[in-house]
């Protein structure tokens, strides 16, 4: 960018006269257009990261319409957000490559654990990014579709225990047996992601209608059974017992097709990294 | 409305476009009233001393706007981060004591790219299409983008400068902003993405304000940046398709600022704080087609023109309440 240009957008010159310094000026402005051009397109370059990044799943909250068209239909105003009562969901930020300010769920940090009751996330979402009805012209990914629709444990007595998911938004897989408490045959005290974990959880016992920090509720199990004893959904994990070779009670977290990919077990696993984790978009094998 | 009106109002939807406005060349195009007011105006050489002299800036108008627009984020914010749920979400959609409201553009780029429209986005567009064209289109701009308040205040730190001589603004054609919307319309119907939403400084510093602010917070800054040092308002005045999107509904808003030729010194201060001065063009001396004008569909409508007018020559006009009053 020159200095010495002098353009000055309110003044004109007299019709049909165009003196050559004007056609400089013109000129100069001509490319400083296109130079603007590239400068916000080659910005806008970066909206299409997510795309490119898209191989690498995310956990998108419940209800959520797959990749492609989540990205397009979401309109990024965060209502999902704003419901949420443990407030799972984040925004994406622009290194995530997901998606400047669409809505995701890091599960390891603070999982959906369906506080709301009711999927308020699918509720507040405007344009139907997320939605209790996929509808009929989009097709449902291999395994994400429930048999049946969730049972909510804190909701098992109501009329209506269920929750209105009608795909599941992850899998839970077990991804360092190696690490699994329970298949070592090891015990769990104490709270159960250390002193400084931030995340919520409603606890049944403690109070039907309010989550509470993680870090206040400790556990006391002969064998390490957390994923089970967290899990809000009935059916969705348990953990088989039995005696190990070495006469020891031991135990193998099984995850079954009610899951629907909350992610509880991942935030809860007391181990470090977590031993169960959510494959988010993944759907159910038998 | 008058022939000459009518024709200038086309012009002025052109001038939206950017183009640059027609001048009235051939004396019928200017209409005898106005004729007769241009001829008595010729040659007075009182003028300059007579409009000095009455020089008063008033902010009234700005600060009006600043506190709308203040108060519009901050109740997005407080609703938030207070949980009184009065008006959740951000700027691209929302929901107001309940009732859906969604951003025109990010609308439309939602509606291209995913090309299935749900009920929620039908009412949310629809209620804020109405809203929007009586209020006057790009109002939304000056009144309500969080945006244009960070930008009016590069463009103080911007003209300081230039007034030290330090930078000179650059101007670019502003057919740009039609070309970017174009093309941003295109880039969300082939690829099925909503490009435009992030790069959006509108939606950037909305879910900066009431989320908290995250690294495309950068871009905002790097906008701003070349504003103060290069461009004047180069984003909104050359680039933002959202003030294009609500200029087309400003078209036909009945809020709007009207220009009186008679009282005008023709010093032309308004054009100097104007966001947009193609659309003031009618106050240049012997342009005015009509005794009143009223000013065109590219008017962000934030009155920093009426502020500075020290003869109240252009005031805010509600057309058809005036008549009923």
């Amino acid at each position: 960018m020159s200095e010495d240009n002098t353009a000055n957008g309110d003044r004109k010159p007299e019709a049909g006269k165009v003196s050559n310094a004007k056609k400089q000026t013109n000129r100069r402005r001509a490319l400083r257009t296109i130079l603007l051009t590239g400068g916000v397109l080659g910005a806008a370059g970066s909206g299409f990261l997510p795309l490119i990044y898209s191989k690498k799943h995310r956990l998108r909250p419940p209800g959520a319409l797959d990749e492609k068209d989540f990205l397009s239909s979401c309109i990024k105003c965060g209502q999902c957000v704003q419901v949420c009562p443990v407030e799972a969901i984040k925004l994406a930020d622009l290194v995530d490559g997901m998606g400047v300010g669409t809505p995701y769920i890091d599960a390891r940090e603070q999982a959906c654990d369906f506080s709301c009751d009711a999927v308020q996330c699918i509720l507040a979402c405007p344009t139907g990014s997320l939605t209790y009805h996929k509808p009929a012209h989009m097709t449902v990914r291999p395994g994400a579709e429930l048999s049946s629709k969730p049972i909510l444990l804190a909701k098992e007595k109501d009329a209506e225990p269920t929750l209105n998911l009608a795909e599941r938004i992850g899998v839970a897989r077990l991804t360092r047996p190696e690490s699994c408490l329970a298949i070592q045959g090891k015990g769990f005290k104490g709270s159960a992601r250390g002193a400084n974990f931030e995340g919520k959880l409603r606890y049944m016992s403690v109070d039907r209608w309010k989550p509470i920090p993680v870090n206040d509720y400790k556990y006391d199990r002969e064998v390490c059974d957390l994923c089970e004893q967290a899990c809000p959904i009935k059916g969705a994990i348990t953990v088989e017992m039995g005696l190990g070779k070495d006469g020891k009670m031991k135990g193998i977290p099984v995850v079954h097709e009610a899951c629907v990919g909350c992610g509880v077990c991942e935030m809860i696993c007391p181990t470090e990294p977590a031993s169960i984790e959510i494959i988010p978009g993944e759907g159910w094998r038998a | 409305m008058s022939a000459l009106l009518k024709k200038r109002f086309v012009d002025q939807i052109k001038v939206l476009f950017g183009a640059d406005p027609a001048k009235p060349t051939k004396p019928e195009d200017i209409s005898p009233a106005a004729q007769t007011i241009h001829f008595y105006k010729k040659g007075n050489k009182d003028f300059k001393l007579h409009a000095q002299a009455h020089e008063q800036k008033s902010t009234k108008w700005r600060n009006r706007r600043w506190a709308t627009l203040i108060f519009a984020n901050l109740l997005f914010v407080i609703s938030f981060a207070l949980d009184i749920q009065i008006l959740e979400g951000a700027l691209t959609a929302s929901r107001f004591v309940g009732f859906h409201l969604i951003d025109l553009n990010s609308a439309l780029q939602v509606m291209l790219a995913h090309k299935h429209i749900i009920n929620n986005l039908l009412i949310g567009t629809g209620t804020v299409l109405v809203l929007w064209v009586l209020l006057g289109g790009r109002t939304f701009c000056s009144w309500i983008c969080p945006y244009h308040l960070l930008a009016e205040w590069a463009e103080k730190i911007h003209l300081f400068l230039a007034k030290k001589k330090l930078v000179t603004d650059q101007t670019m054609d502003r057919r740009l902003r039609t070309v970017f919307w174009v093309i941003f319309a295109l880039l969300a119907i082939a690829t099925g993405y909503t490009v435009y939403e992030a790069i959006s400084p509108t939606g950037i510093v909305s879910r900066a304000l009431i989320y908290g602010p995250g690294l495309a917070m950068l871009w905002v800054l790097a906008l701003l940046f070349f504003e103060v040092f290069f461009s004047r308002r180069a984003w909104c005045r050359y680039a933002c398709p959202i003030g294009l999107t609500y200029g087309v509904v400003g078209i036909i808003s009945p809020v709007r600022i009207k220009y009186k030729l008679d009282g005008c010194f023709h010093e032309g201060d308004c054009r100097k704080v104007c966001l947009v001065p193609h659309v003031l063009d009618t106050v240049i001396k012997g342009r005015a087609i009509e005794p009143e004008v009223p000013i065109g569909p590219d008017c962000t409508r934030c009155g920093l023109c009426v502020d500075a007018c020290p003869t109240g020559s252009l005031t805010f006009e509600i057309k058809g309440l005036s008549k009923l009053m």
